[in-house]
């Protein structure tokens, strides 16, 4: 029973993180219809962005709060301009042409910055500071919950907690809403199209950039590439929970978090993506949309 | 007589070889209630999307002077949401509410231009921002219950009925505080009882001094309300007057019904 709650709890964890990177896509996907695949790279960005950060605020010599807090804001900011500016570079100038034509200019940008990482900083990989000290009081269920899954858990329903808020209740978030539902119209009550698409892949990038810092020190190592299959991951959750739908990518994410680690735990871990996948593809055969996605009907 | 709120003059719009405005001139005053009518494909609907920065018009210009204004700003080729910003406000002939948002935030979504607000504001919650959101929440209601919707503020729109949806619509477009209201074919697939509610809600409104402009074939509710009516056929103005310099203008009955053979 210990090892099904260990798995259980590694699985919402892993869950957690992949919610982080799947709102972006979700998000965006709603608001412009486009799959940004320069997400991911976002994500890793974040993660590099926090190692350097934080090794040099504790070479600084400050208190690990301190570095967790600052980290992580930095590598939220650093990652929300490079989501910006990829959107402002690399998909605004397309907002009319084919539906093809930004996709493959995201992938195009995700190689772009995965080479471009690779170069400015290393191929190898790097040890990633422990940010998340083991607690004292996590002793007695330390064989079962890492304290660090439990940080990335409470960080995670925060943040989610946060981004629910600002899209029911503020001016920004109904704005946001309304783009997604007829961008003609929200442009005629007066809203600034342009300046809600950034929003939004500000308010991603951020998202994904925490995820990233959390992973990281979780794991302990980043390289260049982490973004890559961590975000066709996050990509999947999105559709597997509907994407456009805030709540399925984060229902999809936990539950391919768990498929992933019950699939680890009682087969091996080599398997753990072939069920992660042969859920997808299971889920799509019998609801297309995705779990709480609604079928879009054709504007005329 | 001060500049009209809006000048429209020489609008012309082509779509590839088909002129849909050819060289149109109008104007509305302050306080006025001006009807544009014509048969189905006049370019009524047209005429709106070009002064409200849906289509950028091929030639002419629409120039805007607010209240306090010395001098008339363009709005020829502006974005949609800064014609707004300027304060132009209009309605659909088919309805484009935000369904599925509540009718109270499908209001203060019409707040939108009038605040700022942004991300910093929104996480972190300052005065201001709170301030903002709840003079945005009392002026959205006050303008429910001049449209009579109060009640429904929490309802989502998509269940409104087909009447309370055009009231909404009035009510999002009263909500960027426009200086000239555009009314597409507002009373459209009314029933009479709905019609003369409608009637009312506009004199109740025009009442306040605000300027309105609407398209609609309903000739009662056209008669019953302008002050001015210009009428379009095929892209051209054919008259302009008074409701009753209109009902006796052999143009516009030519126009409607046809050229008498015998004549």
């Amino acid at each position: 029973m210990d090892y099904f709650i260990e798995l259980f709890c590694s699985g919402l964890s892993r869950g957690a993180i992949y919610a982080l990177i799947a709102l972006g896509y979700t998000m965006v996907y709603g608001i412009i219809g486009l799959i940004n695949f320069a997400h991911g790279e976002i994500y890793m960005i974040g993660a590099f962005t926090s190692f350097i950060v934080a090794t040099v605020l504790s070479i600084l010599g400050f208190p690990l709060l301190a570095i967790v807090a600052l980290s992580g804001v930095a590598a939220a900011v650093w990652a929300s301009a490079y989501g910006y500016t990829i959107e402002k570079i690399a998909y605004k100038p397309l907002r009319h042409a084919p539906r093809l034509s930004p996709l493959i200019s995201a992938i195009g940008m995700s190689i772009f910055l995965q080479n471009y990482v690779l170069l400015a900083q290393t191929s190898d990989f790097l040890p990633f500071p422990e940010l998340i000290p083991d607690f004292e009081f996590m002793e007695p269920i330390a064989h079962i919950v890492g304290s660090s899954d439990i940080v990335i858990f409470i960080t995670t329903a925060v943040v989610m907690a946060v981004l629910t808020y600002v899209i029911k209740f503020t001016r920004i978030g109904k704005a946001m809403r309304a783009t997604a539902q007829d961008r003609t119209m929200a442009m005629l009550v007066g809203i600034n199209v342009n300046n809600i698409i950034s929003a939004t892949f500000i308010i991603g990038s951020a998202l994904a950039a925490i995820g990233g810092l959390l992973i990281a020190s979780h794991i302990g190592q980043i390289n260049f590439y982490i973004g890559f299959l961590a975000g066709i991951k996050a990509f999947t959750a999105a559709v597997l929970g509907g994407i456009g739908s805030i709540p399925g990518a984060v229902l999809g994410s936990f539950i391919l978090g768990l498929t992933e680690s019950f699939a680890t735990g009682y087969v091996s871990s080599d398997y753990e993506d072939v069920f992660a996948f042969s859920l997808l593809v299971l889920i799509l055969l019998f609801k297309p949309s995705g779990l709480l996605g609604k079928a879009e009907t054709q504007k005329v | 007589m001060s500049n009209p709120i809006l000048q429209v003059s020489g609008l012309t719009m082509d779509f590839g070889g088909i002129r849909a405005l050819n060289k149109l001139d109008l104007d509305v005053h302050a306080g006025e209630i001006v009807a544009l009518i014509g048969p189905n494909g006049a370019g009524k609907t047209t005429f709106f999307n070009c002064v409200t920065g849906i289509y950028t018009p091929t030639a002419g210009d629409v120039l805007m002077t607010r209240p306090g204004d010395k001098k008339p700003i363009s709005l020829k080729g502006l974005k949609p949401n800064y014609v707004t910003q300027k304060g132009l406000a209009r309605t659909f002939q088919n309805i484009r509410l935000f369904s599925k948002m509540t009718v109270l935030e499908n209001v203060m979504i019409g707040r939108h231009c009038r605040t700022k607000a942004f991300i910093l504001g929104a996480v972190l919650r300052n005065a201001s921002t709170r301030r903002e959101e709840q003079q945005i929440a009392e002026m959205s209601y006050s303008l429910l219950e001049k449209v009579k919707l109060a009640d429904l503020a929490n309802e989502l729109a998509e269940n409104l009925s087909y009447g309370a949806q055009r009231r909404l619509e009035i009510a999002r477009a009263l909500a960027t505080e426009p200086h000239l209201l555009l009314l597409d074919e507002p009373a459209a697939g009314m029933n009479p009882q709905e019609t003369q509610a409608l009637i009312e809600l506009i004199r109740e409104i025009s009442s306040d001094g605000q300027a309105i402009l609407l398209i609609e074939h309903d000739m009662k509710l056209v008669m019953a309300l302008s002050d001015r009516i210009y009428v379009m056929d095929y892209g051209k103005k054919i008259a302009e007057g008074n409701p009753e310099q209109i009902r006796t203008n052999p143009e516009v009955i030519k126009a409607y019904l046809g050229e008498d053979v015998d004549a």
